[in-house]
């Protein structure tokens, strides 16, 4: 590493142009963000011309960005001249070499979510020579999606098999320049997922990173674009309900999804990073845009997430209903405890004739966390009787708790019939009495009352899915009550 | 770069030392400081993202005498008066106060009703010591520049004390009237209401234009209710359609007192209005109704927060608006529940109808809780009208521009009913039934 840094400052201040060249060899940068850095990443990744101007204009653009300051959250500042923007995917060595050298804490989570002893290796990083039913179950997949004709695979992999698709639709929905965070990921994106559904295809399975495993070390600027042609569906899972061990504190992810006519897709994230300890110490900052654009009339996209790690979650998964009768759908759980802060919530941009949106979201904040919805529904003046509805619920355990809601309804169509309704309390002290009074103990009892509070959401996940975010639930508001 | 506020700046240089109590003198010099630091607001300021005061600031309005030269006839007062209400009344012509139209007399004993310049100017240490305690504490001059303009500019507008276990039965009508003067003008109405424990009135404000002349009103009322005192306050927002309006109530709540503001815009081609109530101490509950109607190119953009600073605080809030025309309205509605502020309860209404495709309304009610006893909620819709509800009228024999203003004025008429006085309801209802087409036919239908 300290090699290597003498060689980046050796580079610096040399100007791009006058051709500059790196040793695409070495396995990581120092840390420090420059245009240097950027085409770095981009040779190591033997990406095409194109691709790196795209990341340089990006970056160009960032610099003239401020970091934003209107959520409600309270950010150390962040140095990003300290961080490394690439390290090659870690050799088997660097982790830890069995389950012992694990954090006892991280395990016993595992335990209580009854991940399998495989699976917790995989997880926690140990060093295994691949997951044995991972394998077998990714390769069986592989083939069956290879047959219907979609493509899904790594980003790196989609720029090198698929450049047409890539630059086709990358950016379209998430313009490089189009926030601070998004502007940073543009620049130095490392890896992350690419979906392409052709026409017609109804997906044969469920497609979730869990099973990609070549995907288990994207890195903290994760770059994710599925493409949903005509007619067309897609149920897509990303994270998973087991915390993650990770280094790096900041992600700046982007998503960006395209519907063409007629087409679905279902998203659904549970994101379970390291929140940091009880006392606010460390922590995940997750900084992502998601964006859904549905671009052909009677298309539908429907986001639904489970948030319950990361010490900052900055996150609004938005619809741009551009399509006549399309449809676009936020369900959200979100859970803050400690010292945890969330700032999410949803845009819903109303273009079409027809459209109709519904965001249904509910927070839960617990101990010292802030939590805030902030959302957006604009009904332009094309979208004839455009229909929204929302409806956010939050529900506070603890007296120095918050939650907060930060609506924003702009219509502009008087055919257009927009509602929203949202609700503030703790949890009912007759609920609780009721099933006190009934035998069941005061935490199970809380828990019962928590996911009847989120069945709303939970019921658009995934079975599996639906039955982990239940006891992950549980389990992140461990401790809250009492 | 700040030559809008130039005019303001040497206008306040000929306000000389009209008043020359210390304390005020420099209330006033520190409000203008503040506002020639700050200038106008920016449309980037989040609390003002969606109204561009652009249009204020580039033109250059009087704020001194000439704008007295006006003269307006016991005539052209009456027609604007509450005819039959028997009520103490203070009337201002073009932001200057009339004696010789305005009727305080008989006030029970203790009891101050008086034009603020007059008061400010008296050499009454009582009083003094209540102005000084009370003058700008409730207004937060760094929250608006308009209020620190006001503040800068503090000369005319109403002073009341009421004092500890007084009931006024009158309410007290203020007009603040309007007309075209030589030069377009700017008005700076500054109220200051003290109620004194267990005391009760009835206040309405009216601003009110009598042709269509271009002027701008920038009015502050600041309140501040001691333990158990009840005022119910209204006001009532009929500019003429060229001016420009700014209003600012502030509310500072003590023990179980009950505050109950009604707010209806219905004139102003850019129109603000901010309300601000503090909840103090246990007990106290505020009220906020509002109702805006906005036709042709009307701009009106209500705010209101509420602040529960302390436990068993009450509010609740119900704002609606009918859009017409190229018009847009603004609602943002704010209820901050702070910590340790326990067994909160604060809930929150807006509607809207639509009733053309180049209205456009842009609305936020929002909720920052800090403390986890608490009931809260709130709702914000915006539509058209039912269509069941025209058939309905339709199949009944109900031409459709009359079922369209029957329930438009049906709409309208959820945010009158719940006003207690009278008076002030009826002529309300009156001049809604007005705005809308065929009034004379919902006349009809609706006073049997």
């Amino acid at each position: 590493m300290s090699t290597n840094s003498e060689k980046m400052e050796d580079l610096v201040g040399k100007d791009y142009e006058h051709g500059f060249v790196t040793d695409i060899d070495s396995d990581t940068v120092a840390p420090g963000l420059n245009e240097e850095v950027i085409t770095f990443i981009s040779k190591k990744k033997e990406e095409p011309e194109w691709l790196l101007e795209w990341r340089l204009k990006a970056y160009r653009h960032w610099l003239t960005m401020e970091d934003p300051t209107w959520a409600h959250l309270d950010i150390e500042h962040i140095d990003y001249q300290a961080i490394s923007y690439y390290s090659a995917p870690k050799k088997k060595e660097d982790g830890p070499q069995s389950l012992d050298e694990v954090d006892p804490k991280l395990l016993e989570t595992y335990e209580k979510l009854g991940i399998p002893l495989q699976e917790q290796k995989f997880l926690a990083g140990v060093a295994v020579d691949a997951v044995f039913d991972s394998v077998s179950v990714a390769t069986t997949f592989k083939g069956k999606l290879a047959d219907a004709g979609v493509i899904f695979c790594s980003f790196s992999e989609a720029v090198k098999d698929h450049p047409e698709l890539v630059k086709k639709y990358l950016g379209s929905v998430v313009p490089a320049a189009d926030n601070f965070f998004a502007a940073l990921n543009s620049a130095v994106f490392t890896d992350g997922s690419f979906v392409y559904i052709p026409k017609g295809v109804r997906c044969p399975m469920e497609l979730s990173t869990y099973f990609r495993i070549n995907a288990s070390n994207t890195g903290q600027f994760e770059r994710t674009l599925i493409v949903a042609d005509e007619a067309s569906h897609v149920s897509y899972l990303e994270g998973c309900t087991a915390p993650m061990r990770d280094e790096n504190q900041l992600h700046a992810a982007v998503v960006e999804l395209v519907a063409l006519e007629d087409a679905e897709i279902k998203y659904s994230t549970v994101q379970n990073w390291y929140p940091g300890d009880e006392n606010g110490v460390g922590g995940i900052y997750n900084f992502v845009t998601k964006r859904a654009d549905c671009r052909g009339d009677n298309s539908k996209v429907s986001w639904t997430q489970v948030e319950t790690g990361s010490a900052i979650t900055w996150k609004y998964p938005s619809c741009i209903l551009k399509g006549d009768n399309s449809v676009g759908e936020f369900y959200s759980v979100a859970v803050t405890n400690n010292y945890q802060q969330a700032d999410t919530g949803t845009k819903m941009i109303h273009l079409g004739k027809n459209t109709r949106s519904t965001i249904i979201s509910k927070g839960i904040s617990a101990k010292k966390a802030q939590q805030s919805y902030r959302g957006l529904v604009k009904v332009s003046k094309s979208a004839d009787n455009a229909r929204n509805y929302t409806q956010c619920d939050s529900l506070l355990m603890g007296d120095q708790c918050g939650a907060h809601t930060f609506p924003y309804i702009e219509a502009k169509n008087s055919s257009a019939k927009v509602e929203h309704e949202a609700t503030t309390s703790k949890i009912g002290d007759d609920q609780l009495f009721y099933c006190l009074q009934r035998g069941i103990k005061e935490e199970d009892a809380v828990n019962m009352i928590v996911n009847g509070f989120c069945k709303e959401v939970f019921k658009e996940l995934p079975m599996e899915f639906a039955v982990e975010a239940q006891k992950l639930l549980g389990i992140t508001l461990e401790g809250a009550v009492g | 770069m700040n030559t809008d506020i130039q005019n303001y700046l040497n206008d306040f240089e000929q306000l000389g030392n009209d008043i020359k109590t210390d304390w005020f003198s420099k209330q006033r010099l520190s409000a203008l400081s503040l506002f020639k630091e700050t200038g106008f607001p920016s449309s980037r300021q989040e609390n003002w993202k969606y109204t561009n005061t652009r249009p204020i600031a580039k033109e250059t309005f009087s704020n001194t005498s000439t704008r007295q030269s006006v003269s307006i006839s016991a005539e052209e007062i009456d027609a604007v008066r509450f005819q039959d209400l028997d009520c103490y009344e203070l009337v201002f012509i073009n932001g200057v106060y009339s004696r010789e139209h305005s009727r305080i007399d008989g006030l029970a004993k203790g009891t101050v009703i008086d034009n603020m310049a007059d008061a400010l100017a008296k050499d009454n240490s009582k009083n003094n010591e209540i102005l000084k305690k009370h003058l700008a504490q409730y207004a937060d001059n760094k929250v608006s520049p308009f209020t620190a303009l006001n503040t800068a500019f503090i000369q005319h507008g109403t002073y009341i004390n009421v004092p500890k276990n007084t009931v006024i039965e009158k309410p007290i009508n203020i007009l603040y009237l309007s007309k075209e003067s030589a030069k377009p003008f700017a008005a700076h109405p500054r109220n200051l209401i003290v109620m004194g424990e267990h005391s009760e009135a009835t206040l309405i404000e009216n601003y009110i234009g009598l042709d269509d002349a271009n002027y701008f009103t920038n009015a502050v009322t600041e309140v501040s209710l001691a333990p158990s005192a009840i005022m119910k306050h209204y006001k009532i927002q009929q500019e003429s359609l060229n001016a420009y309006h700014i209003g600012n109530l502030n509310v500072m709540q003590d023990k179980d007192s009950r505050f109950e503001s009604n707010s209806i815009s219905l004139g102003g081609s850019l129109v603000r209005n901010d309300i601000h109530g503090q909840l103090d101490a246990e007990g106290a509950s505020i009220v906020m109704n509002g109702l805006y109607m906005t036709n042709d190119k009307q701009h009106v953009d209500n705010h209101t927060r509420v602040d529960h600073l302390k436990p068993n605080t009450h509010s609740s809030e119900n704002y609606r608006g009918v859009l017409n025309g190229k018009s847009r309205a603004v609602f943002n509605g704010k209820v901050v529940v702070h910590p340790q502020a326990q067994k909160i309860e604060a809930h929150q209404n807006n509607a809207n109808l639509l009733l053309s495709d180049n209205a456009e309304i842009d609305t936020k009610p929002e909720l920052e809780i800090y403390a986890d006893d608490v009931k809260c909620s709130h709702g914000a819709t915006a539509g058209q009208l039912d269509q069941d509800m025209l058939f309905y009228l339709r199949s009944r024999a109900i031409d459709e521009g009359t079922a369209r203003s029957l329930l438009t004025y049906a709409f309208a008429d959820e945010v009158l009913k719940d006003i207690s006085f009278t008076p002030v309801k009826n002529r309300l209802e009156y001049l809604i039934v007005g705005q809308l087409p065929d009034a004379k036919l919902i006349r009809e239908f609706t006073n049997e």
